[in-house]
This record gives structure tokens, sequence and C-alpha cells, in this order.
């Protein structure tokens, strides 16, 4: 998104870490909050980025693998890239965070907790990936093509106003964008698929992690049964449920997404 | 020149209705019944055992998975049963999917064994499985290519090397390898690659020396691959001659070419032309991760052109003509199925009859040859002369095709098609990879490599058969 000037709200550097040259794109000022992407890469600065941006500056690294940073080819698994951010973030010295992560982004902010829940101060996990749901799967996207998985992410695309936004729109080069992450998506979780089955028990540690849930009821891709699951193991986490919405409600219902945000943030 | 006879080992009792709807993977099991399975699994052994009966030099397997497209399932089942039953021909394996076998270990020992049962009639062969599999057998397919490489390098050595030893990889690891089930020929038996023109494995083969098995492709595209090999083997120091390539044909004989015609158009449910694009929707067919960066380019453009969503998502490939020149056939088949994504229905009639309105253009491809012994034979000596080929293989009997029609099939190209078919390769030097080891022919510093292909002779046949008109 541009500003009146012609600039655009954000900018990308690019932080050494462990031999990758990690792609962050960063914008908004005050204090910072980490956003981990999903499984089709980073969708792009949305409008919930821009309201966000106006008292937190955002840090979105681009996942190793995911088009716009280098494959790592040691990250061979969540837990790796889990253990791949924390250093990123000892390194950067901006641990404890705020952070937010997005289904398999959601996955990794997990992970991060389970391994050191001293990284966040508080974590915002939305329709995360990496627990088994108890009732119903995650849905095995890998079997549909980009276009039609992307689809199934919504409730309701006719009603989801930034929905041909996703990504830049759909072209050739979007197309080659959406292969490559989910290749990498592949290679990180394609068996067990999208979970971890230790996850549970690692979460034991995060009793008094500050944690905000957020699921929409018709979400298709992580059924909400999962939330119950994380619910039970993260003794401090709440759940916040949107009605009408899939598997992504900040572009689904960006108004409550921002409200429960910036409430639990603030 | 080695001839074989190929076919898919169909399951015939699924109508194709349920085939032009869902593609041929997918499709319920439900329509699948064990007992006819099982009489039409045996009919195919028995096949193998005909044609050695009938002089054929080689029997050749394959294997897919999930689907009524082939039944081998697990080819080295059928392999190890032929290894006893029958005396002289190789049983060639196109082969192996090494991505997908899990415990490369194990198919070393069972390869091992059916070459000494067979008293070392065994010619190996690996793919990298079509994107299907990788789903039938949860395979990881953006490690695919790494698979396929770590698991070649630990049967080779489970082979070659003596035990017991270590072998550490990536994706496999055996702390302890000294197998007892070692092939009889040595240092291992004869390795055949088949393909559809991946470039990528073209250049592999020219590198390890394995003949290129081309999988009823059509003609330019493959002699352009030809070329590719030729100058992979020529920064090895080789020059490629016939016995680094071989060549799988659709051939179809009866008394009449009314009759073999008739046969072969409904073959295109079940195998070559236009069946490739029945064989799996694009979710199935392109897996994250098992494409080329090259190929998921093409792809993505190929997908995001509205052109290509115009008309029956599956019509299209059959005509030989839609592909230009730098097209692969991998390329056309995306082109196919782009118009699938949407979820457009398909309309079974219509796409059943523009599928056989496409025979014409399929026979004129070649892609299907069809006819009497007459008819057919100067078009495979035009493939032949084109291809150069060392290994010739007779892919036949797919589709609703009677069982009396298969061995007639059979019959009459063994006794009056195989013997013109030698002939020509003698007379054009065919050496096949059994008589000439390939990757032999040393190229002196500073000569230009030769080109094995040309297509010349198919310039001249077309040229004729417009002068005909």
């Amino acid at each position: 998104m541009a500003l009146g000037n012609g600039s655009r709200e954000w900018k990308e550097e690019t932080v050494h870490v462990d031999g990758t040259d990690l792609v962050v794109v960063k914008g908004g000022t005050g204090d910072p909050l980490l956003v981990l992407h999903e499984e089709l890469g980073w969708p792009g600065w949305l409008k919930w980025n821009s309201t966000l941006a106006r008292n937190r500056t955002l840090i979105i690294p681009q996942h190793p693998g995911f088009s716009r940073t280098e494959r790592a080819e040691w990250i061979s698994n969540i837990r790796d890239m889990a253990g791949f951010y924390a250093r990123y973030l000892l390194e950067q010295h901006l641990a404890p965070i705020d952070a937010i992560g997005f289904s398999l982004g959601g996955w990794v902010a997990a992970e991060m907790a389970a391994c050191n829940p001293a990284q966040f101060r508080k974590l915002v996990l939305v329709a995360p990936m990496g627990i088994r749901p108890r009732d119903g799967v995650i849905l095995d996207f890998f079997q549909h093509m980009a276009p039609k998985h992307l689809f199934t992410t919504v409730h309701d695309p006719d009603a989801t106003a930034e929905f041909d936004d996703l990504y830049g729109g759909q072209g050739p080069e979007q197309f080659e964008r959406l292969e490559e992450a989910r290749a990498q998506s592949a290679r990180l979780a394609w068996a067990p698929f999208m979970h971890n089955p230790s996850l549970p028990h690692l979460l034991g540690v995060t009793p008094s992690l500050p944690t905000l849930l957020i699921w929409g009821r018709e979400d298709q891709v992580v059924p909400l049964s999962a939330a119950e699951e994380y619910k039970r193991v993260m003794k401090s986490a709440r759940l916040s449920v949107f009605d009408n919405c899939g598997h992504r409600p900040e572009v689904e219902k960006p108004a409550d997404f921002l409200r429960e945000v910036e409430g639990f943030l603030s | 020149m080695h001839l074989m006879y190929f076919t898919e080992r169909p399951y015939r009792y699924v109508s194709n209705d349920e085939v032009i709807k869902t593609g041929f993977f997918g499709i319920e099991n439900k329509y699948f019944d064990s007992v006819k399975g099982g009489q039409l699994l045996n009919e195919y052994l028995d096949e193998k055992i005909l044609a050695e009966e009938l002089g054929f030099d080689g029997v050749m397997l394959n294997e897919h998975h999930d689907t009524a497209f082939c039944m081998g399932s697990v080819m080295d089942v059928e392999a190890s049963i032929l290894a006893r039953i029958t005396k002289k021909v190789k049983i060639v394996l196109l082969g192996n999917p090494l991505p997908v076998v899990g415990n490369p270990l194990r198919l070393a020992e069972e390869l091992g064994m059916i070459d000494m049962i067979s008293g070392g009639r065994l010619v190996a062969g690996w793919v990298r499985g079509g994107g299907s599999e990788q789903f039938a057998s949860n395979a990881n397919p953006a490690f695919n290519r790494e698979y396929f490489n770590e698991a070649h390098e630990v049967v080779i050595q489970a082979w070659t090397k003596p035990g017991p030893f270590r072998y550490e990889g990536k994706h496999f690891h055996y702390r302890f390898i000294d197998p007892w089930c070692l092939p009889i020929q040595k240092p291992h038996p004869p390795i055949c690659i088949p393909g559809l023109l991946s470039p990528e494995t073209v250049v592999w083969c020219a590198k390890h020396r394995y003949p290129y098995v081309a999988l009823a492709t059509f003609l330019e595209p493959t002699v352009e691959l030809w070329d590719m090999y030729r100058d992979a083997a020529a920064e090895e120091g080789y020059q490629v001659g016939p016995e680094n390539f071989g060549y799988l044909q659709k051939v179809y004989v009866a008394e009449t070419d009314e009759k073999a015609r008739e046969i072969a158009k409904w073959d295109m449910f079940g195998g070559a032309g236009i069946g490739y694009s029945l064989f799996g929707q694009p979710q199935w067919m392109f897996p994250p991760g098992y494409n080329s960066k090259d190929a998921t380019r093409r792809m993505a453009r190929q997908f995001t052109d509205p052109e290509s969503t115009q008309g029956s998502p599956w019509a299209g490939l059959a005509d030989g003509s839609t592909l230009s020149k730098t097209e692969s056939v991998s390329d056309a088949q995306i082109k196919t199925r782009s118009a699938i994504w949407q979820d457009k229905p398909v309309d079974v009639e219509q796409t059943r009859r523009q599928i056989l309105e496409a025979f014409p253009a399929v026979e004129r491809a070649m892609q299907v040859i069809c006819g009497t012994p007459k008819t057919v034979i100067p078009k495979l000596r035009t493939v032949l002369e084109v291809l150069r080929p060392g290994i010739f293989a007779f892919w036949q009997n797919d589709g609703p095709i009677s069982k009396e029609d298969r061995l007639n099939n059979m019959r009459l190209i063994a006794t009056e098609v195989m013997p013109a078919v030698r002939e020509i390769g003698k007379e054009l030097g065919l050496t096949s990879p059994f008589e000439v080891t390939p990757g032999s022919r040393p190229l002196q510093k500073g000569m230009k490599s030769q080109s094995v292909g040309s297509l010349e002779p198919l310039r001249a046949m077309r040229e004729q058969a417009a002068a005909n008109l």
C-alpha cells in the first residue's frame, strides 16, 4: 500500500542469520511486533498491516525458502525454523517481543514458545497449524492447485474486500511464488502433515505466556477443534472465534481482528 | 536391435465415462473387483510368456499406483514370476520409482533375487514416478530428485561395493549394508531410464551412460532431446550411438486397416496421445516441489493463460501440430490440463467425441501406428529412421480390446512385422545396449559429436503424404 506521497509504508532489509540472508519487511512506528507469515508465503502489506503500523513497528521476516529469502538447506522442519528465528531474535536483541503468527507461521511461533516462552512478551496465534485437531483434519491443500487452495482459505471470497489483492493478484509471477511457497511447506511438513505430535506436550512450558487464539468458525483449513487443543495445553490462552469467517480473520473480519489484537497487545 | 513387448496391464472393467470425468488417477476403488483383476493379471503374465514364444527379445514392465490405467502396482512381483517361468527374454523394468519405494536397500535385494532367479536376464530401470505416485505412497514430492539420486546411489553401492559398509545420506541411513542376494550380472544388471523428455533426466542419463527410453513421445521433441543427450555425452567424452536410445511405440495390427483403426482409436482412453492427459488431474500430477524451477515457470505461464482454459479441459494434446518446436510433451500436457484447476465440469459426451475426433491427428503424429502389417511397416521404418533407437518396444493392447484381438495383434506383429523391423534395424545399424556398451564409443578431442536422430525422414514422409493428396 502506498502513502499519499508515493512512498511505501514499508521497506525491506536483509539480515544475516547463520549464513542465510533473511529478507525482512519492516514498517510502522512504535514497539516491534514480529509477524510470521503462512504456508502460501507473505500475502503482502494489507489494510490490517497499515492500521497496526500506526502504533507498532511490524517486523515481517520472509521465511527461508519461500521465494524471497533463499532456502537454508539445514532447515528441514518447523522446529528448525523456530530455532532459526530464535537466533534471529537473539542476535537482533529483539526478545522478548510481541508476536503474531498465521497458520503455518502460527505453528512456527508455537514451536518457539515451546522451546523458550521467554522469547515472547505476548503471543497471538491466528488459526495456527501444528496440533492435530480433535475432530476433523487439517485440509490436505497439497491436493489442490494453489488458486483453489487460496479460495478455500476464506469463507466467502466475494465478501472479502481484499481477496483479489492477496499475494499481489493472480498472474504467472504470483503463481510461481505460490508454487515455491508450497514446495517449501512440503519440505517442512509433508509428514506428519502440518503438525508435530509432540507439540501439545512441549507447550506445557507456557502456562504464564499471555496468548490470544483467533479462529474463524468456518475455517476449512484448520478446523476450530484444533483451537480447543491449543487452549487446553496453553494455560494462559484465550480464544476468540469469529462467525462467518474462514482461515483468514485478518482479511475476512478486519475490524474484529484489529479490535481483538490491539486490545490484547496494549 | 532389441525388440520388446509392452502393455500397461489396465484394469478393463471401469467405464470410460469415469475416466473422462476424473482421469485415471483418483477414481474410487469401489469400481475395482479383485477377482476380475486377478484374472487379468494372469492373462497379462500369459501374454508375456507368449511374447517370448513369439520371438520378442524382451518383456517390459512398468509400475503405477492407485489407477485403472496400470495394475502393475508392484511390478517386481510380476517380474519375479516371469523370472522363473520364462527362459530367454530379458525382463525389462522401466522403471522402479526410486523416490517412492522408501527402502532402496530392499529394492536392491528384490532386484538381485529377480536377476538370480532369471539367470541374469534382468534389465533394471529407474523413474521419478509421476506426480500422482507421490501421493499414492506419501513420498514428499519436494524431495523427489534428492530421493531419486540418493536411492540410486544406495542401490548401485549395495550391488557393487563389498559389504558390510555404512551409508549415511541426507534421506537414507544404513549402518550395515551387506546384502547376499546380489545380481548375477556384474558389476550390476544393465540399466535403462524411461521418460517423457524431462531435460534434467536426459542429461543425467548421458552422464551415467544409461540408455534413455522415450515413452511414446512426439518425434520432433524426441530428436531434440536425443541431441541434448548427445551434447552431455560429448562432455563426458563419448559419442552416442543407437545403443544410448530406446523408444516405445503404440502399434495395433489387424487383418484390415479398418479393424486395426477401430481397435486403436479406443486405445486413446488407455494410453497414448490424449490418453496421457487423462492420466490424472493437475493437482495430482504437479504436486508441490515436484517440478524443477524452469518447469514451474512454464507451468505458471500456461496455468494463468486465459486462452488455455477454453474448450474441454482434456482436449488439445492429441494433435502433434499443437507442439511448437521448443515445447516438450510435458508442456503440452500442462496446457491440456490447465482448465481443470477451476473445477470446470467435464461434459462427458462432448469430451468423448473430441477424443475420438482427435484420432486422425494422433495417427498423423505417429502417436499410434495401426493397420495391416503392410501398412504399418513403412511407418515404423520412418520412426526408426528418425530416432534410430537400439531398443524398440511395441506398446500394445491397452483400451477396451478383446482378449482374442490382443493375441491376434501380438501374433501379427511378431510374425509379420518384427522380421521386417529386424531387417530395417540391421540396415540402419541399430545396435542395442546389449550388443554395444552404451558410452563405449570414444569421442576424439576436437571432434564434433554426431546426432543419432534426424527429422529428415519425417519431413520426407510428410511431403510425400501431401503430394499424394
